[in-house]
């Protein structure tokens, strides 16, 4: 112990409050981690002699066809805000506090549905394509299995994701419920370009309008050029078939756009020469300004990051060390930079950044931490390939407004496209908060 | 050349040749797609026949829409379609058809496509036009007489049409 101490104690300090540097890890690792406390959802349990669990001394379970997680991971589900599918709006939000890594498991994958999800016959499934091209064309599943086809990573965010911070006083829930409305899969699909080509595109089309077959028949409207860039009709998810959630059996993906575009339950991708105007784009998705003016076409989700470990809920078990760690990413490419503060911004120390860092897609960042036991504010901040920062919050503010009174359902979305950070109080007693800073 | 190598030339042919067309598409005519083409344009391109008016709109409302959005459209367990706050009330200003819609045609389409929520795509077109002109009316945003069809409605100007930025004005086509 006095060993790991002085090991631990020759560690460089990059940032006040006890952020190391990002290359401790590599250098002590060993030491490091045989004095790593950990994060608790509850508190942790003194001490005993080591002797065999009772599974140790016998066969375990049958191994099922399909996986679920172990039974003592059943808390780590999505939160729902409509569990018996009433006339209104259904959110499942991811529990980024309880997983690690950057690819969200297809049953923790965040879901927004206007009106449920529609049990689509694959079979019976087409796509069309028509409006302003040389020839309309009606796809299969098994049609477009004979295409060529990519994987890529890509997150995808709703517009509304991270909305309580709009309000002046910061809202006491945990990172799920202000950020749980993003989340990171490999989708594999046939690119939109190759089947647009194969119809043919009239020089008059500047947009497209694709559908659902959900019974809202969702619409959204894409500029042509997003779908010639990198826009594909995705079949798979994280290698199985998309979730019923997600748009089964075929969605719309446009990698870093709004998530309401991403088109679940694709039918029908009409090219036409001016936007549609529809219901999402011209109302639900146009965020209100305090001048009285609405954003329109907020096409871009934008560079943000967010700490998940420390967050509400995980209880600190102690003085001593923890890796500080969250996720950042942006529609303007690959993240470029990280950086964390432990004491309210008055100093940083740049994270870690874990590879492959893809554009478009979900960054883990990484940071050791040396907590003293005293109070801390931790924040993280991210920036993109393309120079783009992310915001303060006083600067999101300043443009974009906050509300008048402090908002009380946490799930409300008092307006759209909030990318500036999220701090994270820590007390004394462990217990992480959510604060402005 | 062997097989294997004829294979693996047709095959990088493919990959380094992005205009390879797959012609698998089932080719169809726009008419085999009339069913599903329910996209309306704010200019009014995609309007069927019919038309309705606001009264004949205020009968079809009470018996299909009103249990949701209340009666006359003030609000229920679904959003009020009449009336609305100023939007420099705040950002968290509940939208309206009044206070924010930027086109009557969303109107119609977003009606047609999706209401009423239990049983979309059951409404007549005149029933959809009397019930845009009835919304409409109700808002004050055309008089209580004024016929809805495929001509006038898209001549109907919104009160908050120029309230609206883009906000990636170069990514607009
Ligand atoms: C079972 C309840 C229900 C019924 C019946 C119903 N609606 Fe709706 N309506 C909703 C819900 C829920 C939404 C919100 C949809 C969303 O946000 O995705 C909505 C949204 C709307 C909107 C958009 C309102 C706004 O300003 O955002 C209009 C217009 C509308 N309905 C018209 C109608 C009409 C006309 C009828 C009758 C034909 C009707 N509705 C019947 C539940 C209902």
């Amino acid at each position: 112990m006095t060993h790991q101490r002085r090991a631990l104690d020759t560690l460089e300090i990059a940032a006040g409050n006890g952020l190391l540097h990002r290359r401790a890890f590599l250098t002590s690792g060993a030491a490091l981690a045989a004095a790593m406390t950990g994060y608790t959802l509850s508190d942790t349990a003194s001490a005993q002699q080591l002797t065999d669990a009772p599974w140790s001394t016998k066969a375990g379970i049958p191994i099922p066809e399909y996986a679920t997680p172990s039974s003592y991971e059943k808390h780590v589900v999505r939160t729902l805000t409509n569990p018996k599918g009433e006339p209104r709006t259904q959110h499942a939000r991811t529990p980024h506090h309880l997983v690690n890594g950057t690819f969200t498991p297809n049953g923790l994958h965040f879901v927004i549905s206007h009106s449920g999800a529609p049990d689509i016959d694959p079979a019976q499934h087409r796509l069309v394509v028509h409006g302003l091209v040389k020839q309309p064309l009606e796809f299969t599943l098994d049609t477009l299995a004979r295409y060529p086809m990519q994987s890529r990573m890509t997150f995808v965010e709703c517009g509304g994701n991270s909305a309580p911070l709009f309000s002046n006083e910061p809202v006491q829930a945990n990172v799920q419920t202000i950020h749980g409305l993003a989340s990171c899969a490999e989708w594999t699909g046939v690119m939109l370009s190759t089947l647009l080509e194969e119809a043919g595109i009239d020089p008059k089309a500047k947009w497209l309008i694709a559908e659902g077959a959900d019974s809202l028949a969702l619409s959204r409207s894409v500029p042509l050029s997003k779908a010639l860039d990198d826009a594909m009709i995705a079949l798979y998810q994280n290698g199985e078939r998309l979730m019923p959630g997600n748009g089964y059996p075929m969605r719309l993906l446009l990698p870093g756009w709004e998530g309401n575009m991403n088109v679940k339950w694709l039918r029908r991708i009409k090219l036409v020469d001016q936007p549609g105007m529809s219901y999402y784009e011209a109302r639900t998705y146009a965020p209100v300004l305090p001048n009285g003016k609405a954003y329109q076409f907020y096409f871009l989700q934008e560079v943000k990051s967010f700490l998940t470990h420390p967050s509400p809920g995980l209880k600190m078990s102690g003085p001593g060390f923890y890796e500080v760690s969250g996720v950042a990413y942006s529609a303007s490419g690959r993240i470029a930079k990280v950086m964390v503060t432990a004491d309210g911004g008055r100093t940083w120390a740049q994270a870690a950044l874990q590879e492959p860092v893809l554009p478009k897609a979900f960054t883990r960042f990484r940071l050791p931490w040396k907590w003293d036991g005293g109070p801390a504010v931790l924040q993280s901040r991210a920036w993109d390939e393309a120079g783009n920062v992310q915001p303060t919050r006083a600067e999101v503010i300043a443009r974009r407004g906050q509300t008048k009174t402090p908002v009380t359902n946490p799930t409300a979305f008092p307006s759209q496209h909030y990318n500036g950070p999220t701090s994270w109080a820590v007390a004394r007693n462990g217990e992480v908060t959510h604060v402005y800073a | 050349m062997c097989m294997r190598n004829a294979l693996i030339a047709i095959a990088l042919a493919v990959l380094a040749n992005p205009v390879f067309a797959q012609g698998l598409g089932k080719h169809i005519s726009e008419s085999d797609v009339a069913a599903w083409d329910i996209s309306i344009l704010p200019d009014g391109t995609g309007l069927p026949a019919g038309n309705g008016t606001p009264q004949q709109g205020a009968t079809v409302f009470a018996s299909k829409c009103a249990v949701c959005h209340g009666e006359n459209g003030k609000g229920a367990t679904a959003a009020a379609l009449v009336g609305g706050e100023p939007l420099t009330s705040g950002i968290e200003t509940a939208k309206t058809v009044a206070n924010f819609w930027p086109y009557a045609t969303t109107l119609f389409d977003f009606t047609r496509r999706a209401m009423p929520w239990p049983r979309p795509r059951t409404l007549t077109n005149d029933e959809v036009y009397a019930l845009t002109a009835f919304i409409l009316a109700q808002n004050k945003i055309i008089g209580a007489e004024d016929v809805m069809n495929a001509q006038s409605l898209p001549k109907v100007r919104m009160p908050n049409r120029d309230g609206f930025i883009p906000r990636f004005p170069e990514r607009i086509p």
